[in-house]
């Protein structure tokens, strides 16, 4: 069963058998403009929430990105590495960001659903 | 996510073409206390890459233009600058400074002489009250008056900006690169700009000026470009941005711009600044300002200190971030002069990460300036 959550943060949160993906929302990507760097988290790697796990840097900032929740890096997306436009591109699908296994499942509950996000970005 | 940038956003003051770039999906920031069109639907990245390609059209009425009239005009300027106002011509343009007496930078300008008593002094947005004062300060010993002009200032850049304008049938196209002219009344067009490329800016009253847009932007070589843009494409042109890469706290010799300052004119000394300047030619700059390439895909932003191999502080980034017509991230600072060569290897810290450069030669991005 897939869930998708998102944060406040802009973060997007996909939850496929205690596997979190995560990326940035399509409109934090429209909000940052072009990206030409990303640096990714090391797999293996444990963040607690609220960490700063990415870097995306756009022409002209760089943004952090947190974990969305606790857990350890299982997989990180070299892609959007070698082509940081991806992120653009593809925000939410090719673009995503790293994997990550949660450590609590029950923390998904303080995240917010699609209806919830839309309405803090309005 | 959370961004690691300064915004302002207090009590900015809006452009008087504000609508024009709302009705065209700009997104606004704030810079020097002006709301400002930062990217356009299009980018940066786009935008930057048009300019470059084509003709981009750029809103830079933050910036303050002075009207400087009277007999005593060229004297005063002659004073107030490191220039030799009486030897410019009819329509030449000098790319120049307000140095205070320590010889650091005020501010840079551009002047041109409009005839024998008059000239335009272009100013930056963020030192425009303070630019005023100073020139009405100085020229109080001088038979010469100083008006601050409202005008609206637009820039065309780029390699089609020439025959665009002609297109549109606007007159000084024949102008050679830095110079400039009245076309009509309440005009000023000058040959120069902001980009590295061939271009125009052009002062006008707003009804002109609204009138001036609709025509450019109908040319579809023609598209906005925010000051995301503007400042991607003066740094890999290799231009400095005042209070970044100069400052009151650096000097023409340290900053690589003493060609901006002729021998007769340092060797007059009639300029605010001269003695401390010369001082600084005798000695020799302890610092130079150069070019910086990172070495991956990581942009060094303004401010990152550079060490040596041994992690010795020797300089520091002043502007940085990406260039899109290279390709590679793009910066500039100042090092020690032992590592000013072109080639240099130094360093710099990033988030923990040790990252290196290697000194590169300005301008990033070949100038297609059109000399004439």
């Amino acid at each position: 069963m897939t869930a998708t959550y998102f944060t406040e943060d802009h973060e997007w949160v996909r939850v496929e058998n205690g596997i979190a993906t995560v990326g940035i929302t399509d409109h934090a990507q429209d909000q940052l403009g072009d990206l030409v760097f990303v640096q990714l988290p090391d797999v293996g790697q444990s963040l607690s929430k609220g960490d700063p796990a990415v870097v995306v840097e756009s022409v002209k900032a760089a943004s952090d990105v947190y974990a969305p929740v606790d857990g350890e890096v299982t997989e990180v997306n070299a892609a959007a590495a070698s082509d940081p436009a991806l992120v653009n591109s593809s925000a939410t699908g090719d673009g995503w960001l790293w994997k990550m296994k949660l450590s609590d499942t029950d923390q998904l509950t303080g995240l917010l659903d699609e209806a919830g996000y839309k309405a803090i970005i309005g | 996510m959370g961004t690691h940038e300064n915004l302002e956003s207090e009590d900015l003051k809006p452009l008087p073409l504000e609508d024009l770039h709302k009705a065209a999906n700009a997104r606004f920031g704030g810079f020097a206390g002006w709301s400002m069109p930062i990217t356009y639907p299009l980018g940066v990245m786009k935008e930057h890459l048009h300019t470059r390609e084509n003709a981009g059209l750029f809103d830079i009425s933050h910036m303050q233009l002075f009207d400087v009239a009277g007999a005593e005009a060229a004297a005063l300027l002659s004073r107030a600058c490191p220039l030799d106002a009486e030897l410019l011509s009819a329509g030449q343009s000098k790319y120049t400074f307000f140095l205070n007496e320590q010889a650091g930078i005020l501010d840079d300008l551009i002047i041109t002489r409009l005839g024998p008593d008059r000239f335009m002094v272009v100013a930056n947005a963020g030192n425009a009250a303070a630019d005023e004062a100073h020139l009405r300060d100085v020229a109080k010993a001088f038979d010469c008056k100083v008006d601050a002009l409202d005008r609206v200032f637009l820039a065309i850049q780029g390699p089609q900006a020439a025959d665009v304008l002609r297109k549109a049938g606007i007159a000084g196209t024949e102008l050679a690169f830095m110079h400039g002219f009245e076309p009509k009344p309440g005009w000023f067009m000058s040959r120069s700009g902001y980009t590295g490329e061939d271009g125009f800016e052009i002062g006008l009253p707003e009804a002109d000026a609204r009138a001036l847009a609709e025509k450019l932007l109908s040319d579809a070589r023609v598209a906005w470009i925010g000051l995301a843009a503007r400042d991607s494409l003066r740094l890999e042109a290799g231009l400095c941005l005042h209070g970044h890469d100069i400052t009151p706290e650096t000097d023409p010799v340290d900053a690589g711009l003493t060609w901006a300052i002729t021998k007769p004119v340092r060797e007059k000394a009639g300029f605010i600044g001269a003695k401390a300047l010369a001082e600084k030619i005798a000695t020799g700059p302890k610092r130079k300002r150069v070019g910086l390439k990172p070495d991956g895909r990581q942009p060094v932003r303004s401010d990152s200190v550079l060490l040596d191999i041994n992690g010795n502080t020797i300089g520091i980034v002043t502007s940085g971030g990406f260039g899109p017509s290279v390709g590679y991230p793009v910066a500039m600072g100042y090092v020690g002069k032992d590592f000013a060569p072109v080639g240099s290897q130094v360093f710099t810290e990033v988030r923990g990460n040790r990252i290196a450069l290697h000194v590169h030669q300005l301008p990033f991005t070949p100038h297609g300036y059109h000399k004439g």
